[in-house]
C-alpha cells in the first residue's frame, strides 16, 4: 500500500516539524480561499486553527490530506511538506497519503453498517488484519477512542444507533484503526453536547502523545484548553501563529485580539 | 392591549380556520382514498374472476388442447420467471453501473447525453422495443427465442434502473464519501463499499419496481419470445410467458380459456405484489440507510 515516496511512519528521531507549509494558495474556481500560507506544524502536539466562518481554516485543514482534490475547479499552489516530502508532487499517491493523514469531520459520519464493520473498514481495505487479529485491532481502536466499554455488547448493531457523541468517537476509532500519523479534526465537537465535547477533548489529550493533531474549532476556549499552538486565520490569510498561551493572552496582531475578545467574527 | 380584531369577532375567525382545516383534511383524505379505489376494485375483480380457475393443476400442468378441460399455465409461469431472469442479467448490470457512472462522473456532456437517451428510452412504446429486438436478435437467429424476449425486457429495465440508481447514489451525503476517502479508500472502493451500501435500499427498490413493471409486459414479447404451448426452458427456443398466455386466452372464444386467462392475470398480479412487498422488506430494519 505505501508508495515509495510516502513510506509509513518514519523512525528517524523526531524532526520537530510534521508539516511545513510554504506559500500555500487555494482557489475555488476564481475565488481565492487561501493566500500564501506559511506555517509549520509540530509533531505530536495539538495545533488549533481558529478564525471566523469563511476564513479558510477548514480549506487549509483539507489541504493537508488533499481532500480538496475532490472539489471540481479547485486549484492549489505552493507546497505542503509532510516529513519533508511535498504532498502536492504529481507522483504522490493520494490514497497512501490519506491513510497517513486521517480526518475527523464536523458531523459524525459513520458508515451505515455495524459498529464492528465501521472500525474494520480501514483495516480491511488496506489488508492490515483479518480474523482474530482484526477482532483485536477493532477492540484496541475502540479502547483508544474510549468507546469500548459502551459498545462492546453492540458491535453488531448499526453504528447509526449510537448517540452523536458516541458516533464521533466511533469515527475517531475508525481512523485510529488504520494507524495514521496525523489526525485532522474539522470542528469535531460542533455537533455535540458539552459532555460529549468534554469526552472528545479528553480523548484528544490522550492521543496527543502518539499523533500529530490539527484541529479547526470555532470554540476559542476549546482551542485554548487543548492546543499547544494556535493559528488565527482571516480572509484566507494566516494572521498570527504561535503558542496558544501567548495567542490567547498577548496576541500581537490587533485583528487577533479583536477576534479572541469577541469584537468580530 | 387588546387587538381590535380580537374584540370585534374573535369567534368567527377561529371557526373559519377550523372549518377550512376540516374541509382541507376531508378533501385530501378523499383524494388519497380515491387513488386507492381503482387498485382495490382491480384486485377484487381479478381475484373474484381468477380464483375459481385456480387449482393445483394450473401451476403444474401444461395448457390443455382446445376442448379438453383442465390444463394449466405451468410453462408460462416458469417462462415468465426465466424471462425476468434473462432481463435482469442484461438490465441490472447495465442499469446499476450506468447509474453509478452518471452519479459519479456524469457531470460532463457524455453524462448529459446518456441521461437524455435513458429518458427517451423509457418513453419508447414497448412494442417498438419489441420490433427493434426482432430486427436485432430474432432475424439473425431465424427464430423467436427466450433470449430475444429477455433482451427486449432487459432493454426496458435499463432506463428505470439507471435513473433511480443515479438519483439514490446522488442522495448519499458527501460526508460519507469523504469519510471513506479520508481513510485512504480508493474511489472505486468508496463507491462500491460505502456509497452503494448507503444507497442499497433505494437501488433494490428501483430494481424490484423495474422487474415488477416488465413482468407484465406483453407487447415486446409478441415477436421476440413469441409464446409456446409446450415446456420450453431452452433459451434459443420460443418460450411461454404469463402476459402473452393471458392475452392469447383472453381473446379466444373458449370459456374455459377465458377463465384461465383471469387466473393467469391473478398470478401475474400476485407476482407483482410479492415483488413490491419484497421491495418493502428489503428496506426494513435497524440497519437503516441515510436516505
Amino acid at each position: 500500500m505505501p508508495s515509495d515516496s510516502l513510506s509509513p511512519r518514519s523512525h528517524q528521531t523526531a524532526p520537530a516539524d510534521k508539516f511545513v507549509v510554504r506559500g500555500l494558495s487555494f482557489y475555488y474556481g476564481r475565488f481565492q480561499a487561501l493566500r500564501g500560507i506559511n506555517l509549520a506544524i509540530r509533531e505530536r502536539q495539538i495545533t488549533a486553527l481558529i478564525g471566523p466562518s469563511g476564513c479558510g481554516k477548514t480549506t487549509f485543514l483539507r489541504a493537508l490530506n488533499r481532500m480538496n482534490d475532490v472539489i471540481d475547479g479547485a486549484r492549489t499552489e505552493g507546497a505542503v511538506l509532510l516529513d519533508s516530502e511535498d504532498i502536492y508532487q504529481p507522483h504522490v499517491d493520494v490514497v497512501a497519503l490519506r491513510r497517513r493523514v486521517g480526518m475527523v469531520f464536523q458531523r459524525p459520519n459513520p458508515f451505515p453498517m455495524s459498529v464492528f464493520d465501521n472500525i474494520a473498514f480501514g483495516p480491511r481495505i488496506h489488508g492490515l488484519a483479518r480474523g482474530d487479529e482484526l477482532d483485536a485491532l477493532v477492540e484496541r481502536s475502540l479502547r483508544r477512542a474510549a468507546l469500548w466499554e459502551e459498545v462492546k455488547d453492540k458491535l453488531r448493531d448499526s453504528a447509526l444507533s449510537l448517540s452523536g457523541g458516541q458516533q464521533q468517537r466511533l469515527c475517531i476509532a475508525r481512523l485510529l484503526a488504520v494507524d495514521p500519523d496525523v489526525v485532522l479534526m474539522d470542528e469535531p465537537c460542533s455537533a455535540l453536547d458539552p459532555i460529549s465535547t468534554l469526552r472528545i477533548e479528553e480523548l484528544m489529550d490522550e492521543l496527543r502523545e502518539s499523533y500529530t493533531i490539527v484541529i479547526v474549532t470555532h470554540n476559542m476556549q476549546q482551542a485554548a484548553r487543548v492546543s499547544r499552538e494556535t493559528g488565527f486565520f482571516l480572509g484566507g490569510e494566516l494572521i498570527e501563529f504561535g503558542p496558544s498561551e501567548r495567542i490567547f493572552t498577548h496576541p500581537r496582531d490587533r485583528r487577533t485580539e479583536a477576534y479572541i475578545t469577541g469584537r468580530f467574527g | 392591549m387588546t387587538s381590535p380584531l380580537a374584540r370585534h369577532r374573535p369567534l368567527p375567525r377561529r371557526t373559519r380556520r377550523l372549518l377550512a382545516n376540516g374541509l382541507m383534511w376531508a378533501g385530501t383524505t378523499l383524494c388519497a382514498a380515491a387513488a386507492l379505489v381503482p387498485l382495490g376494485f382491480l384486485l377484487y375483480y381479478v381475484a373474484a374472476q381468477g380464483l375459481p380457475a385456480i387449482n393445483l393443476a394450473f401451476f403444474t400442468h401444461l395448457p390443455a388442447p382446445v376442448g379438453e378441460p383442465g390444463g394449466g399455465m405451468a410453462n408460462a409461469i416458469v417462462g415468465t420467471l426465466i424471462l425476468i431472469g434473462l432481463a435482469s442479467l442484461l438490465g441490472l448490470p447495465v442499469g446499476i453501473l450506468g447509474g453509478i457512472y452518471l452519479a459519479e462522473f456524469g457531470g460532463n456532456r457524455l453524462g448529459g447525453a446518456i441521461r437524455f437517451s435513458a429518458d427517451v428510452l423509457s418513453g419508447v412504446p414497448s412494442i417498438v422495443i419489441g420490433i427493434f429486438v426482432y430486427a436485432l436478435v430474432v432475424v439473425p437467429m431465424h427464430r423467436f427465442s427466450a433470449l430475444a424476449g429477455g433482451v427486449a425486457l432487459g432493454i426496458m429495465m435499463i432506463p428505470t434502473v439507471m435513473r433511480t440508481s443515479e438519483e439514490l447514489i446522488r442522495l448519499v451525503p458527501t460526508s460519507l464519501r469523504e469519510a471513506a476517502l479520508a481513510l485512504g479508500a480508493t474511489h472505486p472502493r468508496t463507491v462500491f463499499k460505502v456509497v452503494l451500501l448507503a444507497a442499497r435500499a433505494g437501488v433494490i427498490t428501483g430494481v424490484l419496481l423495474a422487474i415488477a413493471r416488465i413482468a407484465g409486459e406483453t407487447a415486446p414479447l409478441l415477436f421476440t419470445a413469441f409464446g409456446s404451448g409446450l415446456w420450453s426452458t431452452q433459451l434459443d427456443q420460443p418460450i411461454a410467458s404469463l402476459p402473452v398466455q393471458v392475452f392469447t386466452y383472453a381473446i379466444s372464444p373458449y370459456q374455459d380459456w377465458q377463465a384461465q386467462a383471469w387466473a393467469g392475470a391473478l398470478v401475474l398480479v400476485t407476482i407483482v405484489l410479492i415483488l413490491s412487498a419484497a421491495a418493502r422488506y428489503a428496506t426494513r430494519g435497524r440497519m437503516r440507510t441515510v436516505i
